[in-house]
Order: C-alpha cells, then structure tokens, then sequence
C-alpha cells in the first residue's frame, strides 16, 4: 500500500538524498517550495533589471531552469538556488546584450544574493490565507469577479456562468481564464506585507 | 522574450488558463487529458505555466468552503432565533440554487447507518462516490446522507478519510461538537475521552471547533489538530511521523521515543488482554519501535530484552515491572 509507514519514509529519504524525480514529485516540490518564494524572486528581479516590462518572462525563465535542475537533481533548499539561478540568469542575458549591457542592470555589484533575506513566514500564511484570498477576489475586474466567484463559490459550470451572467460561453471563458492569471499574479507575486494592510 | 528563445510568458499562461478552465468547468474526456499530459510534456515552460496557476486556482477552493458552510451548515445554539430564522433561509436558498434539479427530480431517500469496529479490529467502509473511510480498532461512525451534504459522526475511536470531492455536496465530520468540512483530502481522526485530534496527509479540511470562540482553521498538509471543548491548537508534523500514526491501516503501531506507559496504551487499545506498566520508573523508560497491533508478547520481550523488565502473567493482564 502507498501510504504505509515504509513507503513514506523510504520516499522521504530519497528527495533528500537529491534523487531525480517524477513528475507528480516535482510539482510538489514545485507548487510547496519554489512558489512560496515568488514575491521574494520578484522583488530580486525587479531590482536587478531595469525593463520592467520583462520582469514575468525573467521570472519564468527562472523556473524554467530550477524545474530543468531539480528533473535531474531536487536543490535542497530551494531558496538559495532559485535565487543563484537569477543571478545567474541575469548574467547571461547581460552577455548575451552586451551593447546594452550595462543600462539593463539597475545595479551590477547588487547582485549578489543577500543570505539574511527573510523566507517565507509559512505560519503567518497559513492564518492569513483566508484574509490574503479574500482580498485577491475583491481586487479582480468586476465582471471578472463575477465568473470566478459564481464558478469557485457556487460551483457553477461555464454554461450556467453563461446564463446567470447573460454573456456567451466564450466571454465566461475570457473572463474565468483571466482571472486564473491574475490570481496566480496576487497569491504569489505580492509580498504579504502589501495584503495584511487593511 | 526574443533572446531567451522562450514564447512570452503571458501566451504560456493564457494557454495554460484555458487547459485549466476547461478541465474544471467544461466535459472532460479521456482523449482530453491526454492531451493536456501531451500539451505539458510538450515543454518545461508550459508545466511550469500550468502547475503555477493550478495551485492558485486550487488555493481559492477555501473560499467556496467558507461559504458553502454558512449556507448549508446549521449554526448550533449560542445564536439569536432571528439569526437562526435567517440562517435557514439563507441555507434553503442556497441548496435550491445548488441542487434543485435534484429535488424536482426525486432526491433518493436520506441514509443513515452506523458502522463499527470491536477490540482490535479494523474495517474499510467504501461510499458510492469512491470515497473510503478505514476504522480502526474499537471504532463508531455514524454515516448520513443527504443530497447536499454527507455527515459523518466520530461517536467514538479512530478513522482515516480518503474523501474525492464532490464540489456540490459538502463532507462534513463531525467529532464532539468539533466540524471538519473537507476540500477532497485523506486526514486521520481520533477521538478519545478528553480530545480530539485530526491530522491531513493531503488536499485541504476547514476545522471548525466545538467552542465557537475559536476561529475557523484552514489545514494543510503536515497540520495537526489537538483540541478539547475550549481548545484548538494547530501544529506542524513531519510527513513520516504522520504515516507512523496511520501504521494501524496496515496492523501496525510505530512507536519513537514513546514511553512505555503511553506505549502500552496504545497497544492496549486493540487489546482484551491489556498490558500493565506495573512501577513509574519503568513507566517513563521510552522506546522505538515498529509491532504488530496483536502481538503484545514481542512488546513484553522488547521491555525485557532492551531494559532487562520482568514480564509476568497476572490476572489475564501482562504486567511489565522492574
């Protein structure tokens, strides 16, 4: 059986021994250990490249390479590697342009990766998961709000969103697929600083 | 971006958005899931796309707990017959809306049964829905049914829950006046005379505590739940330690740095023929270890073996002593 004590604890310590992993596992360690880490990414990001408007395609080339990295070998933490990928990552683009080299970096002798950055604080997301959830619907745009909250809330399907909302399928789908991307920016983009002010 | 080879990211999310929309809310067949698995094996940058967006997606799932749970949920006392009056409107609404067509259909019959275990069993109950709730020794539930929410009531002893979701039809436990509404999950309950305590392997439950002054808790995997009547207090526990408690699935019991009065409780639990920690020195000696539920006799040699502690046989008791 799957779950029996051997099972688990044989699994437990193989991910720590750095085995390659499938790909269930990964986005485990993915969705528990990589995500929780965006905003702080984000903010290195933003700190070290100027083009802001390049700063979401950086931020999944960054995953891109720890997902690549941790297929052959998991990164234990993962703190430092993702942030030593985006670093590294940084660097390359640097060479890669070098005509524009300098201007795209706000700051060369900044990269390097300040230890002290504080992880996330998992309790603290815990209790304010709610509140941070909450607060994300709110801020959606409102029709937007609307399909997200009649499918997640009451469980409606794309066809009764359709007719409670009297709009096209295809608008429902429009509205539902960008308030997916737009979650996805607010849960995990944001430091938690800016969603625990009232 | 142009140097990195890679579609921009907002065209990555916005495929990875409507892969992930159409599995939740549109008919979903087999021939579409392979292609979704093919669309994702396809490239490391639409997993990552598709994973980020399905945990934010699967996050905002405790909302529709919190809410479907005022609606449905009846408050127990402590509440003003107004509000009650309200409540039940409210709730009456909300199932018409959810599941009227089950009603003007002809709902099937409400179900109520009670299932149980005796001394040192164990039972695996398997609902219609594929869900499965395992007893442990010395178990009651009582099971309920009804079109819009199914209730299972701990009456007494230890189950796991492995509960698929069924995002029109709540799943509620209850335990000693506790609440847990799972999101589609596998946890453990134990209920014992002075406590109860839940522990999730996967997915997600709301805990809402007998003692309405403590807030709503949201579990996640790796959470354990003590509470009493005036009490609830979460804590972190490895994953391994929580498989351990569930060794019992498998006629196990897993015991680290477990002291043997609290060892032999355990096995005393599966036991008529109880195990007796006759002197408190001996009492507080702690072991590890993994035993078979029944086999109190391999107990009484690891104490005699690794602490040199008599055994004897005394009034169909095994009594343990320096």
């Amino acid at each position: 059986m799957a779950d029996t004590p051997e099972t688990r604890r044989d699994d437990a310590r193989t991910l720590h021994r750095g085995a390659p992993m499938n790909a269930p596992d990964l986005e485990a360690w993915f969705v528990d250990e990589v995500l929780p880490l965006e905003a702080i990414l984000m903010q290195y990001l933003r700190n070290h490249w100027r083009d802001q408007s390049e700063i979401d395609d950086l931020r999944q080339e960054v995953y891109i390479r720890v997902c690549e990295a941790a297929q052959r070998e998991i990164p234990d933490p993962a703190k430092p590697f993702v942030l030593g990928t985006a670093r590294n990552l940084i660097i390359d683009r640097i060479r890669r342009q070098q005509i524009v080299a300098i201007e795209k970096v706000a700051d060369l002798d900044a990269l390097g990766i300040a230890a002290d950055i504080p992880g996330p604080d998992r309790s603290a997301m815990a209790r304010d998961e709610l509140r941070r959830l909450q607060s994300a619907i709110d801020r959606l745009p409102p029709r937007c709000r609307e399909a997200v909250v009649l499918c997640k809330i009451e469980g409606l399907s794309g066809r009764e969103i359709a007719q409670r909302m009297g709009v096209s399928e295809a608008t429902v789908s429009e509205h539902i697929d960008k308030g997916m991307c737009a979650l996805a920016d607010m849960l995990y983009s944001e430091p938690p600083e800016i969603r625990r002010t009232p | 971006m142009s140097t990195s080879g890679q579609q921009p990211v907002a065209e990555t999310n916005a495929q990875a958005a409507s892969w992930l929309r159409r599995r939740h809310l549109e008919a979903w067949s087999e021939a579409d899931e392979a292609a979704l698995n093919c669309w994702l094996e396809q490239d490391v940058a639409n997993r990552v796309a598709y994973w980020r967006l399905k945990a934010a997606w699967g996050r905002a799932d405790r909302l529709a707990a919190l809410r479907r749970d005022k609606a449905v949920g009846a408050p127990e006392a402590k509440i003003s017959p107004r509000a009650l009056k309200i409540a039940a409107a409210v709730a009456l609404i909300a199932i018409s809306g959810v599941v009227g067509n089950f009603w003007l259909r002809g709902s099937p019959p409400p179900k109520d049964a009670v299932y149980a275990t005796a001394l040192g069993e164990r039972k695996t109950i398997a609902l219609t829905d594929g869900s499965e709730i395992e007893l442990n020794t010395d178990t009651a539930i009582r099971f309920q049914s009804t079109p819009a929410v199914k209730t299972v009531t701990l009456l007494k002893g230890e189950a796991y829950f492995q509960i698929k979701h069924d995002p029109r039809r709540l799943f509620v436990i209850k335990a000693d006046g506790h609440r847990i509404t799972d999101i589609g999950t596998k946890f453990r309950v134990r209920r014992d005379a002075a406590r109860l305590e839940v522990a999730l392997l996967e997915g997600e439950v709301r805990f809402d505590s007998a003692d309405g002054r403590v807030k709503p808790l949201s579990l996640k995997p790796g959470d354990v739940v003590i509470a009493t009547a005036h009490s609830a207090a979460v804590m972190q526990q490895p994953k391994r330690d929580i498989a351990d408690a569930l060794g019992w699935r498998t006629g196990m019991i897993v015991f680290k740095h477990t002291t043997l009065a609290d060892a032999a409780a355990e096995f005393n639990r599966y036991n008529a023929k109880k195990v007796v920690i006759a002197d408190a020195s001996s009492a507080r000696l702690t072991i590890n270890g993994t035993f078979q539920t029944g086999d109190v006799a391999a107990f009484a040699d690891a104490a005699h073996a690794v602490f040199g502690l008599r055994v004897n046989a005394r009034n169909g008791e095994t009594v343990i002593s320096r």
